[in-house]
């Protein structure tokens, strides 16, 4: 689909450049021309939206480093410092604050579309595979970030995090220690964590740009997840998904101005508008509501060691998913069946993110929340490993349209396009 | 940081099982459900509060309380407490500030005492105890926490600080003990705070004629200090709002070029 490129360097100037660095023969080919199905709706703009995310992170995260000193003495006072002495220092810092939370919020909505429409089967498995790479490479960066304010809940995630791999048998002590660089979390911790928030987001980078690479060999996938087949089935990227893109992604950001502007602290934790403290444990450490769905998989198993290993398996599984659905047919719009249990998924997540906000001993309406996020992450751990292969093996498929312009335009309208 | 090496390494390890030692009976109660002028997507900062918040901060908190955030200079800046430059001035020259060391080196006069000299714009809010150590002794083994951020610190927020300030004088119900040399407040995390009360009817005098009341001192000073823990907060209402107004348009915009671009295509 990603055919011959039609560029036709027209003036003597182009025709140079493009002998010799076909960079605008590049972008013609896959941001001008690039043949795109016609019925992509509006959670297909997402992947637009997170580039927007990530481009924003880099540029308030660049400027934010020129302020920010990584010391353990320095840098809780030199954030306040951005917050309050720096010019627009403060817009800066909550940009980039509530924009970790944009991009994620963004991030699971396109992985969510990724799995109802099946846009991770053959021939597009590189794609999704690459795209949960940039999700824990996202995980990654976001914690590493969290820490760098210093506040007691930046010190006090740092420190249940990194002794998560302390979990491991025998070499797990020695791990731990070598992360902190140190033997507890301190000032060598935060000047690792500050490079390394500081690489990883060129990495995510290079990761989107092998992302879209991957994409463009066998194009969008789309609601309907059938292949594209003639030329009516799809319109260039320019100009019809760019404006539409451009449209949904200013619907975006007025909700992500709105958190900026009116309520700038929601995602965060009072605890982290105080210095940090080894001495003095928060009651309840919670991390960032992004990472809750996990924590509650965490703390539902009793063993610490298995507690590391089911948190791990959920993101591990995620890499397997291409060879976990068994079924022929991509779009859960013609799995009725599967289409229940990916709303199931898609309400259990949400619920062991609940869970993981909870104190590990809270009971709500009489029931433990404990074990809600246990069985929550049964849920979870059975969607992907018995309920897809089974269901694609079992479940009859609702009958696919004959194409996308039949289904888009009609009949008559499809033939007389053609 | 590193006498806590085994205790943070102890602490994490029991995290899985660890559970708030409090009885639930002693929870906190939920903040008063007062109002403030800076609430709200155009709410501002009532000037005549954070200028009277000041002066219960000064003549009140001041005495265990730090403010190391807040720079003198920030007292007369755009939305702020509103005084003019003069009186910033003022109100620096008035406190003392520890000394840098003079031409001899020396930052201790012939008694032994520390040296001070009179503050100006560019310092801070000095600190009312040398050190932590300093702090604790003075006030039976509790850190007064400084409180630059307090009310963006502590859950519940403003609401929070007015109800701590306002939540003495009351009767404990039966079976709860007072624990001594500490002060009953519902509104604060197990009940028992080390805090005295602070506000007492008429304990200061404003001078535009407001009534001192412990539940105005309390409305007054907790705006000064929601100013100290957020001072670009009038800023930042005001650049959103032009923010938002310019993205609905230009989503308006891009809506009716989506529609156009698009009005053959499905």
């Amino acid at each position: 689909m990603s055919g011959p490129s039609t560029y036709n360097p027209k003036s003597g100037f182009e025709k140079w450049i493009d002998a010799r660095l076909p960079l605008p023969r590049l972008m013609h080919d896959t941001m001008q021309t690039f043949p795109t199905p016609r019925n992509l709706n509006i959670w297909y703009t997402f992947g637009g939206i997170l580039t927007f995310c990530l481009m924003v992170q880099i540029v308030t995260g660049i400027v934010l480093a020129m302020h920010y000193v990584a010391n353990a003495g320095l840098a809780f006072d030199s954030v306040e410092k951005i917050m309050r002495d720096v010019n627009y220092g403060w817009l800066m810092r909550f940009v980039h604050a509530n924009g970790a939370s944009m991009f994620f919020l963004a991030v699971y909505i396109h992985m969510f579309r990724g799995l109802y429409y099946g846009s991770y089967k053959a021939p597009r498995e590189m794609i999704w595979i690459l795209g949960v790479l940039i999700y824990l490479l996202m995980m990654a960066t976001a914690f590493f970030g969290y820490v760098l304010p210093w506040g007691q809940m930046s010190f006090w995630g740092a420190t249940v995090i990194t002794n998560l791999f302390s979990a491991i048998p025998v070499v797990g002590g020695h791990i731990a220690t070598w992360l902190w660089g140190d033997f507890a979390v301190g000032d060598a911790t935060l000047n690792r964590f500050f490079s390394l928030h500081y690489l990883l987001p060129f990495i995510i980078a290079g990761v989107v740009g092998l992302h879209i690479w991957a994409l463009h060999v066998p194009g969008n996938n789309n609601p309907l997840g059938i292949d594209v087949n003639s030329p009516q089935d799809t319109v260039p990227f320019h100009p019809y998904y760019t404006v539409k893109d451009a449209f949904y992604l200013c619907l975006f950001v007025i909700l992500f101005a709105g958190f900026v502007f009116y309520a700038p602290d929601f995602f965060g934790n009072p605890d982290n508008y105080q210095p940090a403290n080894p001495l003095v444990t928060p009651p309840d450490i919670v991390p960032e509501w992004y990472l809750l769905p996990f924590y509650a998989m965490l703390r539902s198993v009793p063993d610490k060691l298995m507690g590391v290993i089911v948190m791990g398996g959920a993101i591990v599984t995620l890499f397997l998913i291409p060879w976990l659905d068994t079924s022929p047919v991509r779009s859960c719009r013609f799995r009725p069946l599967m289409k229940q249990f990916f709303w199931g998924l898609v309400v259990v997540c949400v619920v062991l993110g609940y869970c993981g906000a909870q104190s590990v001993d809270a009971v709500k309406f009489g029931i433990p929340m404990v074990w809600v996020a246990r069985i929550a992450s049964l849920y979870y751990y059975g969607f992907f490993w018995v309920i897809m292969p089974l269901v694609g093996w079992f479940e009859t498929p609702k009958p696919l349209p004959a194409s996308i312009a039949q289904s888009v335009l009609g009949d008559s309208a499809a033939a007389a396009a053609e | 940081m590193r006498i806590a090496l085994p205790l943070a390494l102890g602490v994490t390890l029991g995290l899985l099982a660890s559970v708030p030692a409090f009885a639930a009976d002693t929870k906190r109660l939920a903040p008063k459900d007062v109002e403030f002028e800076f609430e709200g997507p155009f709410g501002t900062y009532d000037r005549g509060a954070l200028q009277r918040g000041f002066q219960v901060y000064k003549e009140v908190c001041s005495a265990c309380h730090g403010l190391d955030h807040v720079a003198f200079h920030n007292m007369s800046e755009e939305g702020g407490p509103g005084f003019s430059e003069a009186q910033a001035k003022a109100i620096a020259s008035g406190y003392r500030i520890p000394a840098e060391p003079n031409d001899k080196g020396e930052i201790m006069d012939d008694k032994g005492t520390r040296l001070t000299r009179a503050g100006i714009m560019a310092d801070y809010f000095p600190s009312p105890f040398p050190n932590e150590q300093a702090a604790r002794a003075s006030n039976g083994g509790a850190l007064p926490p400084d409180l630059s951020m307090i009310v963006k610190a502590r859950e519940g927020e403003a609401q929070y600080v007015y109800s701590i300030l306002t939540g003495f004088h009351m009767t404990p119900p039966g079976g709860f003990k007072v624990t001594e040399g500490k002060y009953y407040n519902p509104y604060f995390e197990g009940w028992n705070i080390s805090m005295p009360p602070p506000l007492t009817d008429k304990g200061v005098t404003y001078s535009d004629g407001t009534a001192a009341t412990i539940d105005q001192q309390a409305h007054d000073v907790t705006t000064f200090l929601a100013w100290a823990a957020d001072p670009h907060m009038e800023d930042r209402k005001r650049m959103g709002f032009g923010v938002l107004a310019f993205l609905v348009v230009l989503s308006g915009i891009l809506f009716a070029a989506y529609r156009k671009v698009w009005k053959d295509a499905h």
